[in-house]
């Protein structure tokens, strides 16, 4: 789960970090009101979970409050890499001498944290790595000890040739691995992290990613999610327990299990069709878990097709035919639909959709291609 | 011979009175494997299926009963703790089954399990069978057949469809592991490739990876120097779209994007037969076999 800007930097201050002042409006009135409150000349920042924002003209300076007010009006409602923007910050008009960059994430390979500093900040990491990988610092953080005091001062300097701006960094870096933990993050970021012309560090924005298995345990975090930020069918499937992704395609796709379902979109691909959704019905499915994956799927128009694949282990094929069953009767499918189900219960399912006028196939190879073959008009 | 589990596994199994501890407990049993003890707090001195000892803690079901590896099926919320408390009462191969650990809690767990000197495979994996020998965790054994195809896979049902088209084309099995989708996990390819490689029932190895990560890549690498065995290789996640779990920052640290038609061409270039679709599986064995 992604966090907004401005609710990332409320954890940073939480955890002693120091950032400018600044707060979220969501109508232009109060985005006046704030920039009054701030003295004026501030930055109007849309909030919404995609980078290039300032490209895309969601970042604008004001050196009036009026001028602030201008902006939210023009900044609210407008539409950012498909999503619409509700809520802008409106924070001072930083002074700024110098941006860096800090980030923490968990490392696969090394399997730890680690920490990641670059003195080239204020632009976005993956364009310092491709073009001057030297100029990022790594460490890698054994979580039993912690960010230690020396490791942090290491970074510290990579970034600031003063000691006193280097003991600050390190301060941060090391409040900042607290909050990962604390907040249960798979990602933060200070980008960028700055001195202003006084000789302070702060850190300016901020991104935090939550790893979503640390929402059940944290309630305080998983009510910071915006439903508003996110595209509404992904938004239903994971209120009725699936994980589902959006795409471009065509022939809509259910299947248990995240590789099958990868699997099976790339099998449509192979035979010429394109998918039009990931989606994992997950492993001990019940029947309505089928019927809120069928609704999902019909919800999108361009969808022309739909693709069961069930390969049943602790998922029983029975469960599966059940719930197709009963969302034909709750609803009408527009679409053919094609079923493969093999494994657990296989019997009792296809004695199940039998009855209720369906058929099953038994080959994941033959039901894709009879998918596929059903969007071009032919006979399959 | 097989990998990691044969005749001699005396399984403990943690959460064995709950829903899905009780039901592949019972599956376990049905196909042969030892199930010499269960373990679920408040609940030591009662009996699974007439037959099985409960234990309230993992150390009293190893002093009792010897067990030697564990399979963890509790709910996420305390599956970490799990995995700590069958590492520290000396159990030298924890399986865990459960998915939705937090992935710090994972980095946590990992160092503690290796200064003990177990295995953890896992977390969110479906565990591992030897056909006709021993099964842990919750591949289906119906479709398993005896044989020396080994399997390692990142993925569960797709592992299933493809061990299911290696059984019915008749090329068996030695053993099939499924080492877990997460992105922190106990074991990995290159574990697996070289317990595949020193195993004498096993000819060919069958690897099955997914987007994300180099895991892959450095396992095809390893596989170039020190494996000798035909490798045959399936990538899931060519259609996927990027960046949706960890954003780029993991793919900077990784050095790579781990996308499916790099891990593809890491195969390619490792001398491992690329799948474009499962069913390859079966000739492209038998072309290298």
């Amino acid at each position: 789960m992604n966090l907004h800007e401005y609710q990332a930097r409320e954890i940073l201050r939480r955890y002693g970090i120091p950032v400018p002042p600044g707060e979220v409006a969501s109508t232009p009135a109060e985005a006046r009101a704030i920039a009054e409150r701030l003295g004026g000349k501030v930055v109007v920042k849309a909030q919404v979970h995609a980078g290039g924002r300032g490209k895309a003209g969601g970042v604008k300076l004001a050196k009036t409050a009026a001028e602030a007010e201008t902006h939210a009006k023009a900044i609210l409602g407008m539409t950012i890499k498909g999503l619409t923007v509700q809520k802008v910050l409106i924070a001072p008009a930083a002074e700024i001498a110098s941006e860096s960059y800090v980030g923490i994430i968990v490392d696969r390979t090394s399997q730890r944290p680690v920490l990641m500093v670059s003195p080239a900040g204020g632009i976005d990491i993956e364009e310092v790595a491709a073009k001057t990988p030297e100029k990022i610092h790594r460490r890698a953080v054994d979580p039993r000890y912690g960010l230690l005091s020396h490791q942090a001062m290491m970074l510290g300097f990579a970034l600031y040739k003063d000691v006193k701006q280097a003991r600050a960094a390190a301060d941060i870096m090391q409040k900042l691995y607290a909050a990962v933990y604390g907040v249960g993050a798979s990602l933060a970021e200070i980008n960028p992290l700055v001195t202003t012309p006084d000789g302070a560090v702060q850190a300016l924005d901020a991104k935090i990613a939550i790893d979503d298995n640390e929402l059940e345990r944290r309630p305080d975090i998983a009510a910071l999610r915006d439903v508003s930020s996110e595209a509404p069918e992904e938004v239903a499937a994971r209120e009725a327990g699936l994980t589902f992704i959006k795409l471009e395609g065509t022939v809509g796709c259910c299947v248990n299990g995240a590789g099958l379902a990868m699997a099976t979109m790339d099998l449509v691909k192979y035979y010429g069709g394109e998918p039009a959704n990931f989606l994992d019905i997950g492993g001990s499915s019940n029947p309505q878990k089928v019927v809120s994956a069928l609704r999902i799927i019909t919800s999108d128009p361009r969808v022309k097709v739909i693709l069961f694949n069930i390969f049943g282990g602790i998922t029983r094929g029975d469960d599966v035919a059940n719930g197709i069953v009963q969302a034909t009767r709750e609803f009408t499918l527009k679409v053919p639909i094609v079923i493969r189900l093999t494994g657990t219960n296989e019997q009792l399912g296809v004695e199940i959709l039998r009855k209720a006028g369906f058929s099953a196939l038994t080959d994941m190879d033959d039901a894709v291609k009879q998918a596929v073959a059903l969007l071009k008009g032919r006979a399959p | 011979m097989s990998v990691f589990i044969d005749n001699a596994t005396r399984l403990v199994v943690q959460g064995i009175t709950g829903r899905d501890g009780s039901f592949h407990a019972k599956q376990m049993m049905e196909y042969g494997t030892q199930v010499v003890a269960g373990v679920t707090p408040g609940k030591g001195g009662q009996r699974f299926e007439n037959a099985v000892p409960v234990f309230n803690t993992v150390a009293e079901a190893v002093a009792a009963t010897k067990a030697n590896t564990a399979v963890i099926y509790v709910p996420a919320a305390v599956a970490a703790s799990a995995i700590f408390e069958a590492a520290d009462a000396g159990i030298g191969l924890v399986i865990c089954i459960t998915e939705g650990i937090p992935v710090l809690d994972m980095t946590r767990v990992l160092p503690f399990v290796r200064e003990r000197g177990a295995r953890l495979i896992g977390p969110n994996c479906p565990g591992l069978i030897s056909p006709a020998k021993s099964k842990v965790g919750i591949i289906p054994g119906n479709i398993c057949k005896p044989g020396n195809v080994g399997v390692v896979s990142r993925s569960g049902t797709l592992t299933y469809e493809i061990v299911h088209q290696l059984s019915t084309h008749g090329l068996g099995q030695s053993t099939c592991i499924g080492i877990g989708g997460d992105p922190l996990i106990g074991t990995n390819f290159i574990d697996c490739l070289t317990a595949f490689q020193a195993d004498a029932e096993t000819d060919a190895i069958v690897m099955i990876g997914e987007i994300g990560g180099t895991d892959e890549q450095q396992a095809a690498e390893f596989a170039k120097r020190e494996v000798k065995k035909p490798i045959v290789g399936f990538i899931a996640g060519q259609t996927a779209p990027p960046g949706r779990r960890m954003g780029h920052a993991g793919a900077i640290i990784a050095g790579s994007s781990g996308t499916a038609a790099e891990k593809m061409a890491a195969f390619e270039k490792a001398g491992i037969s690329v799948m474009k679709r499962p069913a390859d599986v079966v000739p492209l064995l038998k072309e290298r076999m």
